[in-house]
């Protein structure tokens, strides 16, 4: 019998749980302390922003919201990573990634606000807007990669997808015809650990999320997902690749959902809360808190006043939210087509008459 | 006797026929431990273990074509969609392998699975969780559609549809999963699949709807009364097959039908209930038929979503319409 193949799976750490280095060939963006400091910044936002949406559906003032809290390395490092004219495909919690792409905090909360303008945000205009159909995303993001390789653009298409997404055909559709036709698509699994109520070990028997990428001929890494540095090296690495040709990449951040799926779960209807406890130790901030600290880069103070001031335009951008006004009835109608089509446009002319008789 | 909501009636069918049939398994995402997102499947993994109530893979392609499988060997799958928006990535075993099992081998395989999924909008739920779509199954032979109204429709039907030999879509107004309590002893005993219920008489105008709407269509008829007018309320409860006896019956005695739905006009359910009284019903009729449906556009999220679900006033001034017609 001879070996027809083998494979390993790296799993990359830079910083522990307590953000002490476990290793010292540094990558770039850990040698630039003011980046690294401007990308801590960028997750504590996210995380005020994170706790203040909450605190909006507990009020009645949002609608059903899916919180990021514990993923904000992974999402700020993809983010960070990226160029504008990339293209981004996220599943629905990826805020500190798109933030850093221009999509402002108010059109988040507006498309969890019921109204459909929030899909139509600031962000670059060839990115995919949020996707609720789980995984679909990524085929999309891979047929984005197929028309830069048509059209010889050197751009990549980043797709975030979960644990639980991984299961899917689509996610096994989108790396395999990566792999096939050689195409710039990276593909981040988010570990969370959960999809909603299904643990990691019952999505499969693999014994990492990872080595999907390796049946497709992907490169492959298993990331730390609460590591900044580690997370923000292995995109910097996947996206070089993908932009130079050599084609794409499967990455599995290793995380924890620290919050309920969404709103409207109670996760302690079937997970044990030491398991929680035990993640808020591995959490993202703290850790790159504590390294920041340790440079001498970051105080206390600094922290507090930083906090504070995210509090502040978290609040302008909530309150620019509450005062939108609703869209007109009429507004359903007018995206369906290019052109409204006449029979259409009778349906919209009663809606309209109707909204005139309740004025 | 115990009063229930909807969706506990879902349950309390489950687990009766969990209990009397061995080969019933259920399987969907999130339906063991968590006992389903709506809490429609709660209590049946501790009741009947994991190896019945499953919980699977993130994967409608997966669970779909499990059942299949499942029901092609003598077991009775009951799947859940999550929600009524990701049954699509279903479809093809639906349409290409459960409906067809059948007639494909000439009667040596069937499929007698149920497909359950939560319907429609109406609760404020994100992009996607809204969805009414039951004319997609409508259109596709070889199976029954069944949208349950009341608990105790729920119960009996959902019995039927896992006691049938052949593929049901059972669709769940969730709109409506709590809305009120009736008693519904668990008796075991099943509601046909064919037959349509009149849930309210009526001389003067037929109204035919199902699902969520049929609260709105019995508040329209409650109003109408008020002005004199007298609405035979239809629950087609059972979309496929059809029984249009009942709803022709009703119209020879009134004249009128006003059809009510919440999915898209064009080519839902309700043009197939048109299309048969203009065959059948073109001289009974002293007015035209008038839908009273979504619009031909997604559902939008939830700040208009209710002004795109058909409103007690829409049918009301639909009746008026087809009164001031004759
Ligand atoms: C096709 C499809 N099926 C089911 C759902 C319902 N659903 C929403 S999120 C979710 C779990 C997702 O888990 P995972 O992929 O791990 O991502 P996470 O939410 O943990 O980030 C499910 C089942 C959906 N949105 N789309
Ligand atoms: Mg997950």
């Amino acid at each position: 019998m001879s070996i027809a193949a083998t494979f390993e799976i790296e799993f990359l750490q830079y910083l522990d749980a307590d953000g002490k280095l476990v290793r010292d060939d540094l990558p770039a963006i850990a040698r630039d302390i003011r980046q690294l400091v401007d990308l801590y910044k960028q997750m504590l936002f996210v995380r005020v922003f994170d706790g203040k949406a909450v605190a909006l559906q507990r009020t009645g003032k949002l609608g059903t919201y899916a919180s990021c809290l514990g993923h904000e390395a992974a999402h700020v490092a993809i983010g960070s990573a990226m160029q504008e004219d990339d293209v981004f495909a996220p599943m629905y919690r990826e805020y500190g990634a798109q933030f850093h792409r221009g999509v402002k905090p108010r059109e988040v909360l507006l498309y969890w606000g019921g109204d459909e303008r929030g899909s139509n945000f600031s962000g670059p205009a060839h990115d995919f807007a949020w996707c609720v159909p789980i995984a679909t995303q990524c085929l999309h993001a891979a047929g984005s990669a197929l028309a830069f390789k048509v059209r010889k653009e050197p751009r990549v298409a980043v797709t975030v997808v979960g644990d639980g997404g991984s299961s899917k055909g689509d996610f096994y559709g989108a790396i395999n015809v990566a792999g096939a036709m050689q195409l710039p698509l990276v593909a981040v699994i988010v570990n969370n650990q959960w999809a909603i109520s299904v643990p990691r070990t019952m999505q499969t028997g693999a014994k990492t999320l990872a080595q999907k990428g390796i049946a497709a001929g992907l490169e492959c890494l298993q990331v730390d997902g609460n590591d900044l540095v580690a997370m923000r090296a292995a995109m910097d690495h996947a996206i070089k690749r993908a932009r130079h040709g050599h084609g794409g990449m499967v990455i599995e951040a290793v995380t924890y959902r620290l919050s309920d799926h969404t709103t409207a779960d109670d996760a302690r209807r079937y997970r044990p809360d030491d398991e929680v406890k035990a993640a808020w130790q591995r959490e993202p901030l703290k850790r790159m808190k504590a390294y920041l600290m340790s440079l001498n880069a970051w105080t206390e103070k600094e922290d507090e006043d930083w906090k504070a001031e995210c509090a502040a335009k978290v609040d302008i951008e909530v309150n620019a939210y509450l005062e939108t006004k609703s869209q007109p009835t009429a507004a359903m109608f007018d995206y369906t087509w290019a052109e409204l089509p006449s029979d259409l446009a009778a349906q919209r002319e009663a809606v309209l008459r109707e909204d005139t008789r309740h004025a | 006797m115990p009063q229930i909501t909807l969706i506990e009636a879902v349950t309390q069918a489950l687990a009766h026929e969990m209990k009397n049939d061995p080969s019933v398994v259920v399987l969907g995402e999130d339906v063991g431990v968590n006992g389903g997102v709506f809490r429609a499947t709660v209590g049946l993994q501790e009741k009947f273990g994991a190896e019945r109530v499953i919980d699977t893979p993130l994967d409608e392609l997966t669970i779909a074509g499990l059942t299949v499988g499942l029901a092609a060997q003598g077991m009775k799958p009951v799947a859940e969609a999550q929600f009524e928006g990701f049954i699509y990535p279903m479809m093809e075993h639906i349409a290409c392998h459960a409906a067809r099992l059948r007639t494909r081998t000439r009667g040596r395989m069937s499929c007698p699975a149920v497909f359950r999924a939560p319907w429609g909008g109406g609760i404020r739920a994100p992009e996607h969780h809204s969805e009414a779509n039951e004319h997609l199954f409508t259109n596709i032979p070889g199976l029954r559609v069944v949208l349950p109204s009341s608990p105790g429709r729920a119960y009996g039907l959902l019995l039927a549809a896992i006691r049938d030999p052949d593929p049901v879509i059972f669709l769940e107004p969730k709109r409506i999963y709590r809305q009120y309590k009736e008693e519904v002893t668990d008796d075991g005993e099943a509601l046909p699949l064919d037959v349509c219920f009149v849930l309210r008489d009526g001389s003067d105008v037929t109204l035919v709807t199902w699902g969520a709407q049929v609260k709105e269509t019995l508040e329209a008829a409650d109003a109408l009364a008020g002005e004199g007018i007298s609405a035979e309320v239809i629950d087609v409860a059972t979309l496929k097959p059809l029984d249009f006896d009942t709803i022709h019956e009703s119209v020879r005695k009134t004249g009128r039908c006003v059809i009510v739905h919440e999915a898209p006009r064009t080519a839902g359910f309700g043009a197939e209930i048109a299309a048969r009284l203009a065959e059948h019903a073109m001289y009974d009729l002293v007015a035209p038929v008038e839908r009273v449906t979504g619009y031909d556009t997604h559902i939008p999220l939830y700040r208009l979503e209710m002004k795109y679900l058909p409103s007690v006033e829409r049918i009301v001034a639909a009746v008026k319409r087809t009164l001031a017609a004759s």
